[in-house]
């Protein structure tokens, strides 16, 4: 399995600007194929599910800038285009609300775990690849099958643990178990990256003198920026999504992450304020979404990265 | 020059190996060091908790209340309890669906996307968004376009005369299973999609210039060139999907907490249900334990299954 894509290795950026690294720069095949063909086998379906796909956004981002009047009346207004947009979901959202609040929550939430977390994974993934104690192995294994444990067969023993280690109810309760998360998955992918480091550097670094901690702070991390971003923006994601174990976790409005506080504080009896709901989830997500504008190539190669391994 | 280097360290007497020096040196301790906030973790929050989870299954804990120990009794009070089961045929049936349409929509969008296109960089990224959102915050999108009176899918169809009453999404048995399956596979293709898209380019187009050459229908060259050669990626890619499918907690929960009448929950919201809500945690437990036979035969069937073909080609790069 392992080998199947590491002897080629898949360049991400090549994933999502589709040179193929094995194709050349003539058209291939696709000489074969007429347009009209093309319309139908390709643009047709390809416009169809990217439709599917965008269109809950669409709507998202247009239900929380259309009037009250206009969400609820589909048939005096059209449906699909508001020419009165308004700022009043979003404005009630941000001051009338405990959003701003939420907002920081899951931001320090997610920040302090991923820092935890690539810290924890930097330190075990050089390890199990480059100092290879006895059981390295058997250790990178267990580590994997703790990636594939799931939050919901844990957070019901997980809750008794976090009330008698006092966290209950605090922000440390997200912080101290999101790792358990985030560790497997980014030592995994940390271990890929250290693994293309040439062992000579590393042995040049030791016939100079340099300790391990040297050579892991001044040789290895710095060519593994790329990796280290990847699992960077992925722990970061897969805290910002996480919702079981804040659900479970937190009780008190004020320390709910932003997920949790939508569905439960938000949503208030049978008048369900759309407009709102739509804006908080709106600029819910669009830190992730900035962040993945800036960052695609590592988004795919954290992902293709857990797969191949 | 060199003489003064070396006359000034053959003064310095060699020192002997302290333990302080094995400790950091020998590779067995500064692999224990470099394991310590990795294992710290992993112990206390993830095999402590499975552990006691498994335990409290046995016990009749409360919320708020350590429990004593009450042998089978929760597995047996499940046995008898239909909603149980209920959620059993759910979680398979929702595992099952999502999973299968998920790859099939998920290779045929990987398979498009592998084509000559123009702004095929933008089209990929933008592909990935739905994963990139968080879960809740779609399911919410979601359980506004399923809404039962201000659906826009309802009002479409209506417009164009296929319907007469607005569809009831999250409230019909049938029809909220249906949707949520919908909201998981909406999730979970732009995942395997891309992912499979990896697997794609890795693919030599030389293979199909000679397969076409020699008179392979399109159907042929994806059946015996594609197909064969991405089988260890999907392997993987569908052993984690049916992992995350038959856990999944957050769209069930936001789109309709189990209802109606229990028609969608699935063993994780139920145990949600049973443990935190009700507060009985050791029956809680006992649902969550009983999800791992059928997690574990999930891994086994989707991944043995899918490698099979590599075996019998004779591969041995496992």
């Amino acid at each position: 399995m392992t080998d199947a894509l590491a002897g080629k290795v898949v360049d991400p950026k090549a994933v999502l600007t589709g040179s193929a690294p094995l194709a050349d720069e003539t058209e291939g095949m696709s000489y074969l194929q007429s347009l009209p063909h093309r319309l139908v086998t390709l643009y047709l379906p390809l416009s169809v599910i990217l439709f599917v796909l965008l269109f809950p956004f669409y709507w998202m981002a247009l239900t929380s800038i259309k009037p009250d009047e206009q969400l609820l009346d589909l048939d005096t207004y059209s449906p699909f285009w508001t020419w009165n947009p308004t700022l009043k979901h979003i404005y009630k959202l941000l001051f009338e609300t405990d959003y701003p609040i939420w907002l920081w929550n899951t931001m320090l939430v997610a920040v302090c775990a991923t820092a935890l977390s690539i810290l924890a994974s930097v330190l075990a993934a050089y390890a199990i690849v480059r100092l290879r104690y006895k059981g390295a192995q058997w250790v990178g294994g267990a580590i994997f099958l703790a990636y594939l444990v799931p939050p919901s067969i844990l957070f019901i023993p997980l809750s008794t643990v976090v009330f008698q280690y006092g966290l209950f109810d605090t922000p440390f309760a997200l912080i101290l178990t999101y790792p358990t998360i985030l560790i497997p998955f980014s030592t995994w992918l940390l271990m890929g990256y250290f693994k293309t480091i040439p062992f000579e550097l590393e042995e040049c670094a030791l016939i100079d003198g340099a300790s391990r901690w040297q050579i892991l702070t001044r040789i290895v991390l710095p060519l593994a920026v790329p990796g280290l971003i990847s699992a960077f923006i992925f722990c970061f994601t897969l805290c910002w999504n996480e919702f079981i174990y804040a659900l479970t976790f937190i009780s008190s409005v004020k320390y709910k992450t932003v997920p949790v506080a939508i569905v439960t504080a938000l949503v208030d009896g049978d008048i369900y304020r759309w407009g709102s709901l739509m804006a908080g989830a709106m600029i819910g997500s669009l830190p992730l979404v900035i962040l993945y504008a800036f960052f695609v190539e590592h988004y795919v190669s954290a992902m293709t990265g857990a797969v191949k391994e | 020059m060199a003489d003064i280097a070396l006359k000034s360290s053959a003064k310095i007497p060699p020192r002997d190996v302290t333990a302080w020096d094995q400790l950091k040196t020998n590779h067995n301790w500064l692999g224990l060091w470099f394991m310590l906030p990795t294992a710290a973790f992993l112990i206390l929050f993830l095999a402590y908790p499975l552990g006691l989870g498994i335990w409290l299954s046995f016990t009749d804990a409360r919320l708020g209340r350590a429990g004593e120990f009450i042998g089978i009794e929760n597995y047996e009070f499940l046995k008898e309890d239909s909603t149980f089961w209920l959620s059993v045929f759910n979680t398979l049936l929702y595992t099952s669906v999502a999973s299968t349409i998920k790859f099939a929509v998920g290779l045929y969008l990987a398979l498009l996307l592998n084509e000559r296109l123009p702004f095929k960089a933008i089209i990929r990224a933008v592909v990935l968004i739905p994963f990139i959102v968080p879960t809740v915050l779609s399911a919410i999108a979601f359980w506004w376009l399923f809404d039962p009176q201000f659906s826009i899918i309802s009002w479409s169809l209506k417009k164009m005369h296929l319907i007469t009453t607005n569809i009831d999404f999250l409230g019909d048995v049938w029809n909220a299973r249906w949707s949520v399956i919908f909201a998981n596979v909406w999730r979970g293709v732009p995942f395997v999609a891309i992912t499979l898209l990896a697997g794609l380019q890795t693919v030599s187009p030389s293979l199909y210039e000679a397969a076409t050459i020699d008179g392979a229908t399109n159907w042929q060259r994806f059946r015996y060139i594609t197909y064969p050669l991405l089988t260890p990626i999907i392997a993987v890619v569908m052993t984690f999907s049916v992992l995350f499918t038959f856990t999944d907690f957050q769209l069930i929960w936001v789109m309709t907490r189990g209802g109606p009448v229990n028609a969608t929950h699935l063993m994780a919201t139920f145990s949600y249900q049973r443990a935190i809500m009700s507060g009985y945690l050791g029956e809680g437990a006992a649902i969550s334990t009983a999800m791992i036979p059928f997690l574990l035969g999930a891994i086994l069937v989707s991944w043995f299954g899918l490698q099979r073909r590599k075996w019998q080609q004779g591969e041995s790069n496992d």
